[in-house]
């Protein structure tokens, strides 16, 4: 009786903090999430699925203040062609955005989108509403009540460039809500990225209908701001032979959940979700995936790999699902941590429930050192104990990052994860 | 070039004595060989020499070319111009073995204050000594020594010397696990790098290699200790009637 009081209280004082963005075609949609959130209660420590992530400063009633970070590498995916929509503490800045047309796509604001959008109808809220089944994830539903921003991204065709959702930090008490829906229309095909640390506090959700024969590519860069908080929610929905790649670096954070919700509805559907994570003391990581096969033949990988350093701390919880006729099914999952010293630790719960009978599912979980044996083979040719290590450790990374099908956006992480790791040589 | 002195050596671990007064004068230009039984302390040797973790110099002295390579880090040792071919080769899953060969080229270089090599001089200078070992270009895509037979990973092991130049190359039981074929490739990658400036340890178990990699010395290794050193007709006398009469001799 003393839990549900408590998590009566914390909701009650976060959803005083916040008021219901009122109007348009998604009132109706923001008002049942509301009631979702008060149903279910903010997460608490005592909840399962919050085991080992400590939900209090994602859930209280203000954000916890976040120094900016301040350096000088040039802004990542910098290089290449893309469209930039750019959001500053949580709101889109047209100044620093591109024009948002774009052969094979329409973009809106949510904020702006006043008149009936009605593909986006469809969606807002519906994905991450049935995403609440079987385990509740209320900050998602709180994320779609009260979003102040976002885009609908709309893909008819295959955009010649990607688009690059870039979150920049400005001040060091603001707390954000962004909530993106996109929809890929049959045979569609883009490439969302994502990069920057948000707010001092994030609150993100992404939405993604991916229809019959669509592919989407996804590829996040977290900001590296040491102070941020972060806890972010996927939810896609695959059709008929549809793909969905998504990879997420992350490099610093105090706090970070990202959350991946996959139904794969359609036969021969693909589903890849990657992360490689590094962290260096005040540091926590979770990643925590929910698969669901529900059609035929239908492949998913959960490939996620984290190293820690000085006291960081890792969690992973992943889980795959297969229904009772979803035959074929081809699951793999893979959770590893590379542990520079005794201090860290990496914490993991893979769970597979099977109800079909002719499925091929695979899990595994690790957490180990450096190989000495490989480290001393790489010095007695020469290589210092430094970039040894680096290489070690990249090679570690390297299934995950591997998961990013093009090859310069792959080569732009392995670069950036070098960088951090030479930065954070002992 | 390489001048042991009084080598002790115990494990750091257990209180486990391995090396006990080993006496080692190697000059440039030579090639001496070790045989011994198993568990007398080769590997061991070739270990400390190259500074693996573990083992612990409890006297004397290993110097090369007038440095104290007993004080160095490892690849500082490998700059040095040290160079082991391993007994087994350490697997390293996810270098490439280009990149693993690139990065150590120039990490060398680098430490000696010389301008790395280009990416297209790598690449020629592979390729030339790849061919001559018969390591074709999917072994240098691959893994380091990943999925490599024992074969392979030997030759692999010589391209490494190779590429790198050293001046003192100690090459432990690089013949074992090898075919008659494989081992004529290695002896003739080893008899190619054979110069002036350059000193040999060849450790081993078989006279065969011997055949191909000529000594100009033979040391037999018991226990620890150096125990009888000759020309290469030693060798032929531990392929005709074993250890046993020699470790009787000198008991
Ligand atoms: N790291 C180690 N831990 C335990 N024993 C060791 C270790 N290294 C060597 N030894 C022991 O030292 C002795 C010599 O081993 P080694 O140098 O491998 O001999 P060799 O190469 O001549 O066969 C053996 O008895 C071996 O078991
Ligand atoms: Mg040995």
């Amino acid at each position: 009786m003393a839990d549900a009081a408590e998590k009566i209280s914390t909701t009650d004082a976060r959803l005083g903090d916040l008021t219901l963005p009122a109007g348009g075609w998604s009132e109706a949609a923001r008002k049942d999430a509301l009631a979702r959130v008060q149903a279910m209660g903010l997460p608490e420590r005592r909840d399962e699925y919050w085991k080992y992530t400590r939900p209090d400063t994602l859930t209280q009633a203000g954000a916890v203040p976040a120094a900016l970070f301040d350096n000088d590498e040039a802004p990542i995916f910098g290089e290449m062609d893309r469209l930039n929509i750019v959001f500053v503490d949580g709101v889109f800045d047209p100044q620093a955005s591109d024009d948002l047309s774009l052969e094979g796509v329409t973009i809106d604001r949510l904020a702006e989108a006043k008149t009936d959008i009605h593909w986006a109808r469809d969606l807002y809220g519906v994905l991450e509403a049935k995403g609440q089944n079987p385990v509740p994830r209320p900050l998602a539903a709180l994320n779609t009540a009260f979003a102040t921003d976002g885009v609908l991204i709309h893909v008819t065709g295959n955009p010649s460039k990607p688009i690059n959702l870039t979150y920049h930090h400005r001040s060091e008490t603001s707390d954000a809500i962004l909530h993106h829906v996109i929809r890929l229309d049959p045979g569609a095909e883009v490439t969302v990225l994502e990069s920057g640390p948000a707010a001092a506090r994030f609150n993100k959700c992404m939405e993604v209908e991916v229809a019959d024969g669509a592919t989407f590519h996804h590829v996040r860069a977290q900001g590296r701001d040491h102070e941020r908080r972060a806890a972010t929610h996927i939810f896609a929905r695959l059709g008929t032979e549809s793909v969905f790649k998504s990879f997420t670096l992350t490099a610093n954070g105090v706090l970070t959940r990202n959350e991946c919700v996959i139904e794969l509805t359609g036969d021969d559907a693909v589903a890849h979700v990657a992360g490689a994570c590094v962290g260096d003391g005040d540091f926590h990581h979770d990643d925590t995936v929910f698969i669901t096969h529900d059609a035929v033949g239908c492949e998913s990988r959960q490939v996620f790999k984290k190293v820690l350093r000085n006291g960081a701390t890792g969690v992973f919880q992943g889980k795959i699902l297969v229904k009772k006729d979803a035959q074929k099914t081809d699951g793999y999952q893979i959770s590893q941590s590379l542990l520079l010293d005794e201090d860290s630790q990496f914490l993991a719960k893979p769970e597979l429930e099977i109800y079909a009978d002719d499925v091929a599912c695979s899990h595994g979980s690790t957490s180990g050192a450096i190989d000495e044996d490989a480290l001393f083979y790489l010095r007695s040719r020469g290589v210092p104990e430094g970039p040894a290590t680096d290489l070690l450790t990249l090679a570690f990374l390297a299934e995950a990052v591997e998961e990013i099908e093009n090859e310069d956006l792959r080569d732009e992480i392995n670069d950036r994860l070098a960088a951090w790791l030479e930065r954070h040589r002992s | 070039m390489l001048s042991i002195k009084n080598l002790h050596v115990k494990l750091e671990e257990e209180d486990k004595q391995i090396l006990k007064g080993v006496d080692l004068e190697i000059e440039a230009g030579k090639v001496h060989a070790i045989m011994g039984p198993n568990g007398s302390g080769k590997s061991t040797l070739s270990y400390v020499l190259s500074g693996k973790d573990g083992y612990e110099v409890t006297d004397g002295t290993a110097m090369l070319e007038g440095a104290d390579v007993l004080e160095m880090e490892p690849e500082e040792r490998a700059a040095a111009g040290l160079f082991l071919a391993f007994q087994y080769p350490v697997e390293i899953p996810g270098v490439g073995n280009m990149t693993f060969l690139r990065t150590a080229v120039n990490a060398q270089r680098k430490a000696r204050g010389e301008e790395e090599m280009s990416a297209a001089d790598f690449l020629k200078a592979v390729r030339a000594r790849a061919k001559e070992l018969k390591i074709d270009a999917d072994m240098l895509k691959r893994p380091v020594n990943v999925g490599f037979s024992g074969g392979e990973k030997k030759r692999n092991e010589i391209l490494q010397m190779a590429m790198l130049e050293p001046r003192m190359c100690i090459l432990d039981e690089t013949d074992s696990g090898l075919d008659v074929d494989a081992m004529k490739l290695v002896a003739e990658g080893v008899n190619a790098l054979r110069s002036e400036g350059r000193g040999f340890l060849v450790i081993t178990h078989y006279q065969r290699l011997l055949d191909h990699i000529k000594p100009d010395v033979v040391h037999i290794m018991a226990d620890g200790k150096i125990v009888k050193s000759g020309g290469p007709e030693l060798a032929l006398e531990v392929e005709n009637n074993g250890y046993g009469d020699i470790l009787a001799e000198v008991a």
